[in-house]
């Protein structure tokens, strides 16, 4: 049985902010990530705010300037079936599709696949750890085969999405809406590192809802993809990903944003590869630079070091089936 | 803030499952959407400590009953309505086993409270059957052998169901890629997989439904 809470599900934006700003509350889309929290006691909550029954949040369309909307609650399904996500936005398209299971897609929504909580088991299971409000990582001396080899600093977590780093390698904007205000976070700078603060996962206020996604228009030339490796051939989280989006001119790279999940605690850009792609043909000399610029500087821990040559291989594989 | 108080029996305070399927009323001619005040200028938030009327559309049949907030899909279906054929195993969304179509899509009913299932058409295995008989899905697992101790079953048959809902004539990829959301810790996966291409297969010769 879950914990005690209340619950409301407006039909406007606005009766929804007004509840985030008079409630210790929290927002529920699909309610996939949240319910299972509040189950296993990661957090409680005085209030359920739904955003299930907001027209306003909903749907996916083309915007004025020839990019896509999605909106904060259009399920992850709807996003990895729609003809111009999968015509236009190859990395989204290939990540939505890996999400989870079919069920999961189905219910879950894109904003809320965006700010789910961490999977460290330790942070799921009864340990106090530093991102949970205690003093120390457990994984850290721990078991920490599935975490991350890049950016750790205090906590070791790997960033759970699958949509993020494809999301951001498409240069990605979310909208947001406090009570008194609006603003734009790109994709990319949505998450917070554990350098900047252990305790949270998004740049977000506890009264700001993302109301939608704003996707530029595909450059002519893009050619983009989201792949995961796991530990099994079905659901799971990643253990390395990676999303690429080539902006080709010809045969030649002219540019790339190139993003890494299971890397960091954040959707982790490859600036590296980028680098090393760009002005190429991607020639095989180029392909292995960038595979050995993926993993530059990356710091594995006692049990991680495997991700070092998966992520080598994945991005080796990743590229060469992109340049033909 | 108003607040609807409801003076109701808390669970497990006399009311028998059986005698409370009874006692929800069928039949009634529309679901009654916004029972959390949709209507009103600022909806009501549900007390935490209060059941709440709702009003849930299962199997084609009305029902209307009282749930705390907290109460999943899965929950009320089982022990509320007596609606057993969902099985309860993860309850994290990790197993399947309480797949149940939500508009005719899959969905875990364990991650989905009753009130956010207002409004919408809920079909659990009970509603696969064809009067007395055995749906065209369910069938196809008996023919094919494709359960051993049975307890996914009930889980898998849905999930298959929605699956030849969107695509009546799956691949074997396509199946393992739509069925991937439900485990079967006995192994039955291939025979599984034959019954879904098998009954696949009739829906699209009009064998069945
Ligand atoms: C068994 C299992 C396997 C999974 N596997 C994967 C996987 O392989 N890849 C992957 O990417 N994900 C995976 N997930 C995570 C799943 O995809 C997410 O739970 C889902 O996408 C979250 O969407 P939701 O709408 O259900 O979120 P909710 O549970 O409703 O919300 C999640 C969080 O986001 C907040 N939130 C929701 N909407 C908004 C909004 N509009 N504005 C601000 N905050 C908001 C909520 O307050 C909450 O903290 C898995 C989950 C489970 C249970
Ligand atoms: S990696 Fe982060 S979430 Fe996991 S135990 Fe360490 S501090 Fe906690
Ligand atoms: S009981 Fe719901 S998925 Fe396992
Ligand atoms: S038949 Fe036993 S779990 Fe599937």
């Amino acid at each position: 049985m879950l914990p005690k809470f209340s619950h409301v599900r407006p039909d406007s934006l606005r009766k929804a902010l007004s509840f985030l700003d008079e409630n210790e509350a929290r927002i529920h889309g699909g309610g996939t990530d949240l319910i299972g929290c509040l189950r296993d006691r990661i957090f409680t909550t005085e209030t359920v705010v739904s955003l299930s029954a907001i027209n306003e949040l909903r749907g996916i369309e083309p915007t004025a300037d020839g990019g896509l909307r999605l909106g904060a609650t259009a399920t992850i399904a709807e996003i990895a079936e729609n003809p111009t996500v999968v015509a236009g936005y190859g990395a989204l398209a290939d990540a939505a599709g890996v999400v989870a299971s079919p069920q999961l897609r189905n219910q879950g929504t894109i904003a809320g696949n965006l700010c789910q909580k961490p999977r460290c088991w330790y942070y799921r299971g009864d340990f106090n750890c530093l991102r949970k409000g205690g003093e120390i990582c457990y994984a850290y001396e721990g078991e920490n085969q599935q975490h991350c080899i890049f950016g750790g600093d205090t906590c070791f977590i790997v960033h759970p999405s699958d949509t993020a780093p494809a999301l951001a390698a498409h240069g990605a904007v979310c909208r947001v809406s406090s009570p008194s205000a609006s603003r734009s976070v790109a994709v990319e700078a949505l998450h917070v590192p554990p350098s900047v603060d252990p305790r949270r996962e998004t740049v977000l206020e506890d009264d700001e809802i993302i109301t939608e996604i704003l996707i530029p228009k595909p450059p002519a030339g893009l050619r983009a993809s989201y792949r995961k490796v796991r530990d099994r051939a079905s659901w799971d989280f990643a253990l390395a990903g990676v999303a690429l989006a080539l902006v080709f001119d010809g045969d030649t790279v002219a540019s790339a944003r190139v993003f890494l999940s299971g890397a960091a605690p954040v959707p982790w850009r490859a600036v590296g590869v980028e680098k090393a792609i760009i002005g190429t043909e991607l020639d095989n000399a180029t392909i292995d630079a960038a595979a050995l610029a993926t993993v530059d500087g990356a710091e594995p821990l006692a049990k991680n070091g495997y991700k070092i040559e998966l992520f080598k291989g994945l991005m080796t594989e990743q590229l060469e089936a992109i340049r033909s | 803030m108003a607040k609807k108080k409801q003076h109701t029996p808390k669970p497990g305070s006399g009311v028998t499952r059986r005698g409370f399927l009874g006692s929800v009323g069928a039949g009634a001619a529309a679901v009654a959407t916004g029972v959390t005040s949709r209507s009103e200028a600022v909806p009501e938030i549900t007390d935490p400590e209060e059941m709440v009327q709702t009003a849930l559309k299962i199997n084609g049949r009305l029902h209307r009953l009282l749930v705390e907030p907290r109460w999943t899909l899965l929950f009320v279906l089982r022990e509320r309505l007596g609606i057993t054929g969902t099985k309860a195993a993860c309850e994290r969304g990790e197993c399947g086993s309480c797949t149940v179509l939500i508009d005719d899509r899959p969905r875990y009913a364990c991650l989905t409270l009753a009130l956010e299932a207002e409004g919408s058409e809920i079909t659990t295995i009970e509603g696969l059957l064809e009067g007395e008989e055995l749906g065209e899905v369910q069938q196809a697992f008996v023919e094919h052998d494709a359960f051993q101790c049975g307890y996914c079953t009930p889980g898998q048959i849905v999930a298959a169901e929605g699956l030849l809902r969107t695509n009546p004539a799956p691949t074997e990829n396509e199946i393992l890629h739509g069925m991937s959301g439900n485990l079967c810790r006995c192994g039955a996966y291939q025979h599984i997989v034959n019954a879904v291409t098998h009954a696949g297969e009739n829906r699209k010769d009009g064998g069945g439904s």
